[in-house]
């Protein structure tokens, strides 16, 4: 019974050991990537081509999700809003709340699923066929040529990404509250321009969608940089992106946003 | 697919989230009030300035004409000092202004509103506005409200 105790308590601290070799790890791989990112202002093609594979082909799923976001956002707050005769707030109230919190944050989450994981199995399948070793023995190095594009494609493109969401998604609630829900379009228009400000509001969204997209791409890289290169440890790393991205956006999102918006 | 459409798509890409930026910025942000140009500042002293804050509005007549940009409390005369960035284009109110603080609806925002008076000389840069009328504290009101109602009662 006693060995049995002390059996657990061993297990607790490797796991715990391994987690911090994995924070230390990625840290480190983190700045190595940063350093490597140099090497893009001499071959900006490959940057283009991550661009096209990270940004424009998530785009897509962006665009549905932020035009349904808005359109419900707009039905629930009508419904919400009505029983105070406060019904034209509506435009104002969707606006804050994809610019400060929704816009950053599903993207982010849409971004961790569509473009991390398949930034994860793409580097980590490159491990195992030993694709990157091949590289290093060509004398080209992996960081520079796989790694550092993919990394700065994903934290350029999430704020992009994030904009049109957030855009999209305006769109989206005028449609259901002025063309549907019969709203006049004044007070939707001139409530937000009166009430959001251009830099608490719409650039603060916007540091936060750079911090999610340089946390959501660094998770996904790495996950991919680190797997064990076998197909059960490819699953594994790709399903860790998610969840761990995932995660971390959410707490990011609760510190940034009482760092930004308590006063 | 061709490096060229990739490029292209890319380029396409980056546009659209320049052109939601800007949608952002000029229909649902107050960009426009940003760029209003010129402006000059003004101050006035209220007893009670209610719920007005930093970036409340300032209105003559119902029309926006500049934002509260600094609150102050003077602790020589107990008064409330707020400073306002009017927009260079409404410079002719005259010296006898009044400002006061006013509520839109019951239960909306506070924002200080200006009724010109009949001065020859205009308000410009830095001048302070006498004639000004505290915020309305629904509170009071209700108190005095009460208190007349109650002295009623007794006669």
């Amino acid at each position: 019974m006693f060995n049995g105790l002390i059996d657990r308590i061993q297990h607790v601290g490797a796991a715990t050991i391994h987690s911090f070799r994995r924070l230390g790890r990625g840290s480190v791989f983190l700045l190595e990537v940063i350093a490597s990112c140099t090497s893009l202002f001499t071959r900006p093609r490959l940057l283009v081509k991550q661009l096209y594979s990270v940004g424009v082909q998530t785009l897509i799923i962006i665009i549905v999700a932020g035009l349904f976001v808005g359109m419900v956002m707009a039905l629930q707050s009508y419904y919400a809003l009505i029983d105070y005769g406060a019904e034209d707030s509506v435009g104002v109230m969707v606006a804050l709340s994809l610019m400060r919190e929704l816009g950053p944050v599903i993207t982010a989450l849409l971004f961790a699923g569509r473009a991390g994981s398949a930034l994860t199995a793409e580097i980590g399948l490159m491990k195992a066929t030993e694709q990157l070793s091949g590289m290093e023995m060509m004398a080209v190095n992996p960081m520079q040529r796989i790694v550092a594009p993919r990394f700065m494609a994903g934290v350029i493109s999430m704020p992009l990404l994030a904009t049109i969401f957030s855009a999209v998604g305006v769109i989206g609630a005028y449609l259901v509250a002025v063309e549907l829900l019969g709203l006049d379009s004044g007070p939707f228009w001139s409530q937000p321009q009166n009430k959001v400000d251009l830099y608490l509001d719409l650039y603060n969204g916007i540091i936060k969608s750079v911090v999610f997209g340089v946390v959501a791409t660094w998770i996904a890289v790495f996950e991919g940089y680190d797997c064990i290169p076998t197909s059960e440890g490819l699953g594994q790393a790709t399903t860790r992106t998610v969840v761990h991205s995932s995660l971390a956006i959410l707490f990011l999102d609760f510190v940034l946003t009482s760092l930004m918006f308590t006063k | 697919m061709t490096s060229r459409k990739i490029e292209i798509l890319v380029g396409l890409f980056v546009a659209a989230a320049i052109a939601a930026f800007f949608m952002l910025a000029m229909q649902v942000s107050n960009m426009s009030s940003y760029g209003g140009g010129e402006k000059y500042e003004l101050k006035a002293r209220f007893d009670n300035i209610g719920g007005l804050k930093i970036r409340s509005p300032v209105s003559a007549g119902g029309v926006t004409i500049g934002r509260v940009t600094d609150i102050q409390y003077n602790s020589e005369t107990y008064e409330a000092v707020v400073s306002m960035a009017i927009d260079e284009q409404y410079n002719k109110f005259p010296l006898d202004t009044a400002a006061s603080i006013l509520t839109s609806g019951l239960l909306g925002e506070q924002f200080v509103g200006f009724e010109p008076g009949a001065e020859e000389e205009f308000l410009k840069q830095g001048d302070i506005i006498d004639l000004t009328q505290s915020a309305l504290v629904l509170e009071q009101i209700i108190g005095q409200f009460l208190y007349s109602k109650a002295d009623e009662g007794a006669e």
